[in-house]
């Protein structure tokens, strides 16, 4: 197969072949973890940044052991770190790194749009690990494959995304994927989280979370930001709670085999109840664990070739 | 896609494919006297199918089986950056543990020598193998690394412009061994 | 110096005039239109005829009134390294603009005579284009105290506005109308409600979902629009809406003249050309305010340009610092250059149909004038020798390494556009020229001077 991208800045423009073949290269790298020795030579001698511009446990991390399990160089910058705080502007840091060889930055930003300026000036494969409200195309794709390896298949199923789908860029490149591939959508949340022109998008868009529920084959739930309720957007945390939070009562009027996803870290009894997050029907962890491997997959298909 | 008309000469059919793999199937009990901590590991993709003849004949022979696994060498490929496609990287399946263990590498053509010494570079990530031997269906020559087969179906000298293919039922529906003609192609084709 | 533009279309729709005909200038002024000017020129008594006579071969050229731009940011006092008011004159020669009128947000604020004076004296001595300062409505363009209007009045303001900014203060937006009604001075609205716009980036629709920014909803627009029209209402005061973008404004406005409120409005050129799809690839030469709308947006204010519901095209020009806008889009501040487009842009609405030429050229000349009150945009005899050379039909790719301004933040940088200024002329004077070649230099004819109808004298006067 020929992935020929020099980045991957969104799910918006990947077309569904394109998306497959991710998906079926993710596979093979799951056999990976798997093994005693968790390493393969295939990116040696290549250097990989991680380039985080927000605090984030679970995302830099999956990249980072997804690099070194390649062979990778990983080299993690953070905004605490020092030339960030002295205020370089991203165009420098961008040049920086560029003239260091880095073959591929990944970048997450508080800024939409800031991954396709980087793109724009470095040789650099750029991938977006999240870009302000933008798009967050790595979890996105390993959502689909979480539920393709459970599922078996994509196209047909239907998914629901409660939340704050104004200002989640999971939401959004989900969305793009998820129409791709040919699954059917539908967002759920107060209308004050609701996009003005959601149903643009391609999707079914609704304030009633058992409407939601109810012939849901999947159900993500996205992270409340806890600043939603200073801005002024929800009254309160306990009244988003109580009309969107996802507990086990309101899950009896699920399919019996309803997946339930989160990208996380969650809030616990704000948006999902504990023995949801934990229960038999949570892909939670393996989405964790299928974030590794996807990561993996995409370092190979844009690195793994004739580099800088 | 192969057009009949590059084949340059048949060099085995299926009765001359069958017999190698038996003689090989007892070559390999003999040297190893028997098949305790015997496993089969076949290189992706026509490897495999070879391995799991091996193992069946050598159940036939001796009532006993043999622990098969299939590994894939894409990732540990050393001409990845010479490339201008992404070869599909397909599963490794080694389900068992290899350490201590005699190791039966098998494939269907060896060359140059660089996909075996990727299979070894591989193994290795799995444990710490008492040995490894290879079993190769044809030897065409014309290594660039030292490395030599245990077992050999057929030696089948070539020139350097031509290729030999191996073609079996479960992959291709027949069962030939064909020396080619091939025309000049960048990266296309796996060189083994 | 006696100018002579020969031979070219000229087009004055103050007058109307659209002829294929000649003007003649003589010390700043016009004073002859029609054919044969050449031979006018040496019918002319007194010592003039020792001038040597500069003429401008215009065939196949429009010749039209000097653009005026009632929309500009020329930086200059505080923000020097964006744009000087020297840079900014040049720049709008460039454009075929010979007069320009900037707004208050320099630094200080133009909210006193000083800095009026200062303007005015910088410009004088730049020497390129006639520059006309607005002045502030409230000091410091802080919303809360009126300035100084009649100060502001008598050192040469021809306008008020807090552009830059919005008068969120109705009771103050209301004493500004009806105090600045006793100079005449309009003033010009910047409509924004700054808590419904606040941290957007772009026009809030489809196009800003699917980018993740946070958007701008029209609204924010219209809502001021309709607070100041109602605020003209009651102090029967002067005034214009500034940069309109919406449809909801436009009709607003259309609704207020139609009803005899003395309101006037501008748009811009990429208002007219842009939508908020140009905002994809996130590019922030992209961003300014008002944001790019929607289709059904830009059409509204097509026609309304053609039903005279907006008077005038003014730029916005808008300079920054190269650096300032190489950031990130939600970082980039808001602002485009125009001047060095302007005619390009507008012409291309010609092109497409969307007005006839004439009235295209309107609103750019006598549209504007008619909006700050100013005695120009007209090339009748007696008037101002502003004058524009335009060539309407070569195709030229728009490099902004060649703009005289001293910013770079276009978007129209690559497009293949027609309509550009041969020759800007100022007061009789050529402030620009691309065309050299077309200028030749005539001494009076020997022995052909014919004094008409004088007899008993000769050339010199002398019985």
């Amino acid at each position: 197969m020929a992935f020929t991208r020099k980045d991957i800045l969104g799910t918006q423009d990947l077309s569904a072949s394109e998306i497959a073949d991710v998906l079926d290269a993710t596979e093979s790298f799951i056999e990976v973890s798997t093994r005693e020795v968790k390493k393969v030579p295939t990116l040696r001698g290549k250097t990989v940044i991680n380039l985080f511009y927000e605090p984030s446990t679970r995302t830099r991390t999956s990249f980072e052991i997804a690099g070194k399990r390649l062979s990778a160089d990983v080299i993690n910058i953070s905004s605490s770190s020092s030339s960030v705080v002295k205020g370089e502007s991203l165009k420098d840091t961008a040049m920086t790194l560029a003239a260091m060889a880095s073959d591929v930055i990944v970048v997450r930003h508080p800024a939409s749009g800031a991954p396709h300026f980087l793109a724009r000036h470095v040789p650099s494969a750029v991938i977006n690990g999240g870009d302000g409200t933008h798009e967050h195309p790595t979890q996105a794709l390993l959502d689909l494959f979480t539920i393709r390896q459970r599922k078996g298949t994509l196209a047909g199923l239907r998914v629901s995304i409660i939340g704050d789908i104004a200002h989640s860029r999971v939401a959004r490149s989900n969305i793009f994927a998820m129409r791709t591939m040919g699954m059917d959508v539908r967002v759920c949340g107060p209308a004050s989280l609701l996009p003005l022109h959601v149903e643009s998008l391609g999707v079914r868009a609704g304030t009633d979370l058992d409407a939601a529920i109810r012939d849901a084959d999947v159900i993500m739930v996205l992270r409340l930001q806890l600043e939603r309720q200073e801005q002024g957007l929800i009254p309160s945390l306990r009244e988003y709670s109580q009309l969107y939070g996802l507990n086990l009562k309101r899950l009896e009027q699920a399919k019996p085999d309803v997946l339930i996803m989160h990208p996380g870290p969650i809030n616990r009894g704000i948006e999902i109840a504990p023995e949801v997050a934990e229960g038999p029907y949570s892909l939670i962890l393996d989405q964790v664990a299928n974030g590794v491997a996807l990561r993996m997959a995409l370092l190979y298909l844009l690195a793994g070739g004739p580099g800088l | 896609m192969v057009t009949p008309s590059e084949v340059k000469a048949e060099v085995m059919d299926a009765v001359a494919i069958d017999r190698a793999l038996t003689r090989i199937a007892h070559e390999i009990l003999e040297r190893n006297k028997g098949s305790q901590g015997l496993v089969l590991i076949g290189i992706r993709t026509r490897g495999v199918h070879l391995a799991r003849r091996l193992a069946e004949k050598i159940k036939a022979i001796e009532g006993e089986v043999v622990p098969l696994g299939v590994i894939d060498i894409t990732l540990y490929r050393d001409d990845l950056r010479r490339r201008f496609d992404h070869p599909k990287v397909e599963r490794t399946e080694i389900p068992f543990s290899i350490t201590e263990r005699c190791v039966i590498l098998v494939d269907d053509v060896l060359y140059t020598g660089r996909t075996i010494r990727a299979a070894l570079d591989g193994l290795m990530d799995f444990g710490r193998p008492r040995s490894i031997q290879l079993a190769v269906l044809v030897d065409r020559g014309h290594r660039e690394l030292p490395i030599r087969a245990d077992y050999v179906g057929r030696n089948v000298p070539t020139a350097r412009q031509e290729s030999v293919k191996v073609w079996l039922r479960e992959e291709d529906g027949l069962e030939q061994v064909v020396i080619l003609e091939r025309p000049e192609s960048r990266g296309s084709d796996r060189r083994p | 110096m006696r100018l002579l533009i020969r031979g070219g279309r000229v087009i004055d729709p103050s007058a109307p005039l659209d002829a294929e005909t000649d003007l003649l200038i003589e010390a700043g002024k016009i004073i002859y239109v029609g054919p044969d000017a050449g031979d006018v020129a040496w019918q002319r008594e007194g010592s003039h005829l020792q001038t040597p006579l500069q003429v401008v071969e215009a065939h196949g050229l429009l010749v039209t009134p000097g653009l005026i731009d009632i929309h500009t940011h020329l930086r200059e006092p505080g923000y020097e390294y964006k744009e000087s008011i020297e840079t900014g004159s040049a720049a709008a020669a460039a454009g075929g603009f010979t007069s320009i009128a900037c707004m208050a947000n320099t630094h200080p604020v133009n909210d006193r005579a000083a800095v009026t004076e200062y303007i005015l004296e910088k410009a004088r001595a730049v020497g390129l284009v006639h520059v006309f300062p607005i002045g502030a409505v409230s000091v410091g363009l802080a919303g809360e105290r009126l300035a100084e209007m009649g100060e502001l009045k008598h050192a040469g303001v021809v306008g008020l506005s807090d552009d830059g900014k919005c008068v969120m203060n109705s009771q103050l937006m209301r004493r500004a109308l009806e105090y600045a009604g006793m100079f005449a001075l309009p003033v010009i609205s910047h409509c924004e409600d700054t808590h419904l716009a606040a941290h957007g980036a772009m026009h809030e629709g489809r196009v800003s979902t699917e980018l993740g920014l946070r958007g701008i909803p029209a609204q924010a627009e219209d809502i001021m629009v309709a607070r100041d029209i109602a605020l003209a209402e009651l102090t029967g005061g002067r005034l214009h809406i500034a940069h309109v973008s919406t449809a909801g404004a436009v009709r607003l406005v259309r609704d207020a003249k139609a009803r005899g409120l003395r309101v006037t409005a501008e748009v811009t050129p990429h208002h007219l050309v842009l939508t908020d799809e140009a905002v994809r690839g996130y590019d922030p030469n992209t961003k300014m305010y008002p944001p790019l709308r929607t289709a059904d947006d830009v059409a509204a204010l097509r026609q309304a340009l053609q039903d005279g519901t907006i008077d005038a095209i003014a730029t916005d020009h808008a300079p920054h610092d190269i650096a300032d806008k190489e950031v990130e889009f939600d970082q980039a501040p808001v602002g485009i250059i125009g001047l060095e487009t302007a005619l390009a842009l507008t012409l291309r609405l010609v092109e497409e149909g969307v007005l006839p030429l004439a009235q295209a050229i309107a609103k750019l000349t006598c549209g504007p004038a008619q909006v700050l009150g100013l005695a120009k945009g007209t090339l009748q005899v007696g008037a101002d020798a502003d004058v524009t050379v335009i060539d309407p039909h070569t195709e030229y790719i728009v490099d902004r390494r060649e703009f005289r301004s001293k910013a770079r933040n276009s978007p129209f940088h690559g497009w293949t556009v027609k309509g550009r200024a041969l020759m800007t002329i100022c007061s009789g004077k050529i402030v620009h020229t691309r065309a050299p070649e077309r200028v030749t230099y005539l001494a009076a004819p020997e022995g052909e001077r014919r004094t008409r109808g004088r007899r008993g004298r000769d050339s010199s006067g002398a019985p």
